[in-house]
């Protein structure tokens, strides 16, 4: 009997958390399910019921979307359903690798800038020249330097995105440093990458975190942008902008080749931003209020 | 005032002095030797070592961007790798439809978005802000060239309301130029009229909470009295903010936009110039694209003046 009460008590809350949280955040709860989904598609693509997604097939060119091909098939016969699946791995690759990569980059440049007034002087005006270039065009600039890589785009959009990260941690950074708590801290002895480290650091997470979220989104739409012109992910690789780059010539004729590729990256990068809005609405009420 | 606006001119010029360096390090590192492709396929080694020493390919680094950079300062953008031409002849050449392009999105843009950020923020949590909110969100997701191949299918396919590419000048008629700029215009506008209406929303909410705006309800004005004369006019200044900024969004998707829909201008030039690693020309779009953002950006900060009394320097 009382097992049975136990069991009672521990599971109805948890339904109803669920339930609450359906109810009070729909958009979130959208969003982190369509983002699951990408993820376990890019991961499970292998078992999806593809094929493989360079494997040319001159015979079968141009197919429009039928049972055998989902999507159809690309000029060059290839299938088109396989290769938006394993685009997504592509795709999450990018936004995920350029998140961490501008976050990891763009926190350690605020933290120093924000500290030690030489570094500020000078890496600031750095940063402030970086960003009056528009961040696609930086890329675009950078990747005709280099040769067409996956790495390299990521590290491209990298570093479009590094000065605005750099500024954000700059500012809050500048603004704790004033705190009571801070000073305290630096009164009682402590060594300044300490106070970085324990005091600094743990509060710029929050509005780093969002701001992420929409690095990570931005990131997948320039990606697709570079592909998409010529200058991205070389041109065998099933990325998304890479499919629909091959798509244009065909466009009239062959819409499908634009559109799947087309609404997966516009789910995800919905996705992507429709939890960013939910991490910023959780994260900072502030900010919430005013957005 | 004046002497704002001096100081303020003066304090672009360390940002433009970066991204001139950084411009200028594209040529540097960019692979290739330039005196080998001026010199031709069956240059000896002597003829490419005279060409060296004749446009100063030897010297230190920083003389080099001396001497590029003095050129720049007169006009002089370097010479296209692949077509032999003037950058800057090439660029005047491609002015025209990218500033009709970028003008006419940016005022239909702001004509739209703010008006739509003012009623998002005065119906907060009906369903019309949730509309113009879940439009903005859908806006800043959907990427420039699949809403623009959407925007072709349905208008021009389909419907066959509108052309489907191409640019004709205002020259050879107003009615054939609007409407080859229509989709384009929407096209280069939905991230940017997203990004507006959303700061127009989050701005006018704001002020809309302070007790002023609850005095001139209470003493009986009118709506539109309030939300213009009272709350948007104290909201202007994060909006005008974010219209500058937000430039940078028009500046990207010019690029794309000018692909999809095949009109000759700085964008498609700019895409043409990397499949072709033509770097002077890429070198002298981003100076171009760069000095216009900082431009745009230094008369938003002076506009502050006009739009509020309350900020003097």
């Amino acid at each position: 009997m009382a097992a049975i009460s136990a069991d009672i008590v521990v599971r109805a809350p948890r339904r109803r958390w669920l339930r609450e949280t359906v109810r009070r955040h729909p958009t979130v709860v959208a969003g982190s399910l369509i983002l699951l989904a990408m993820v376990a598609m890019a991961i499970f693509a292998p078992y999806l019921g593809t094929v493989d997604p360079i494997a040319v097939a001159p015979v079968k060119r141009l197919r429009f979307p039928s049972e055998l091909y989902w999507f159809g098939t690309d000029a060059y016969g290839r299938d088109v359903y396989s290769r938006t699946l394993y685009g997504a791995r592509v795709s999450l690759q990018v936004g995920l690798g350029v998140a961490l990569f501008a976050t990891v980059f763009g926190l350690a440049i605020g933290l120093v800038t924000g500290f030690v007034r030489l570094a500020d002087a000078l890496l600031m005006r750095v940063m402030d020249g970086l960003m009056s270039v528009p961040p696609v065009l930086l890329a675009i600039a950078l990747m005709a330097l280099t040769k067409a890589s996956l790495g390299n785009v990521i590290i491209a959009i990298t570093i479009s995105e590094v000065p605005r990260v750099a500024r954000l941690v700059r500012g809050v950074v500048l603004s704790l440093r004033e705190q009571p708590f801070v000073e305290a801290a630096r009164a009682a002895g402590t060594p300044l990458l300490r106070t970085l480290w324990r005091h600094i650091l743990p509060n710029t997470i929050a509005p780093v975190l969002v701001q992420a979220t929409y690095i990570c989104a931005s990131a997948m739409i320039t990606e697709a942008v570079l592909s998409f012109i010529g200058a991205g992910t070389p041109p065998q690789i099933p990325s998304w902008g890479n499919i629909m780059a091959e798509g244009r010539l065909y466009f009239e004729i062959r819409p499908y080749l634009i559109i799947f590729p087309g609404l997966f990256l516009s789910a995800t990068v919905l996705a992507v931003n429709l939890v960013g809005d939910g991490l910023r609405d959780a994260l900072d009420p502030r900010l919430a209020r005013r957005m | 005032m004046f002497a704002y606006l001096v100081r303020r001119l003066l304090a672009t010029i360390p940002v433009m002095g970066v991204v001139a360096l950084f411009v200028f390090s594209l040529l540097y590192i960019a692979p290739g030797d330039p005196a080998a492709v001026i010199a031709g396929d069956f240059a000896t080694a002597q003829q490419i070592a005279l060409i060296h020493q004749k446009l100063g390919l030897d010297e230190p680094f920083f003389v080099r961007f001396g001497h590029w950079l003095w050129a720049v300062l007169h006009g002089d953008l370097g010479i296209s790798i692949f077509t032999n031409l003037p950058v800057t002849q090439l660029i005047g050449q491609r002015l025209e439809p990218t500033l009709a392009l970028t003008l006419t999105t940016l005022v239909v843009t702001i004509v739209f978005a703010v008006p739509l950020g003012v009623i998002a923020a005065w119906k907060a949590g009906t369903w019309i802000d949730r509309l113009v909110m879940i439009v903005a969100v859908a806006g800043f997701s959907l990427p420039a060239f699949v809403l623009a191949y959407l925007l072709i299918l349905a208008f021009s396919i389909k419907l066959d309301l509108l052309p489907v590419q191409g640019y004709v000048s205002f020259r050879d008629g107003f009615l054939p130029f609007i409407e080859h700029l229509i989709l384009p215009s929407i096209t280069l506008g939905l991230v940017y009229g997203a990004l507006i209406a959303r700061f127009t929303r989050a701005s006018m909410l704001e002020v809309l909470s302070q007790d002023y705006i609850r005095t001139a309800q209470a003493k009986g004005l009118a709506n539109d009295q309030v939300l213009l004369r009272h709350a948007l006019k104290n909201a202007a200044v994060p909006i005008a903010t974010v219209i500058g900024i937000g430039i940078a969004l028009l500046i990207s998707g010019v690029i794309v936009t000018e692909t999809v829909f095949a009109i000759p201008g700085i964008g498609r030039l700019t895409v043409d110039a990397i499949l072709r690693r033509d770097y002077p020309i890429i070198q002298g779009v981003v100076l171009l694209f760069s000095a216009a953002y900082v431009l745009v950006n230094l008369l938003v900060d002076v506009s502050y003046t006009l739009l509020d009394p309350r900020v003097r320097y």
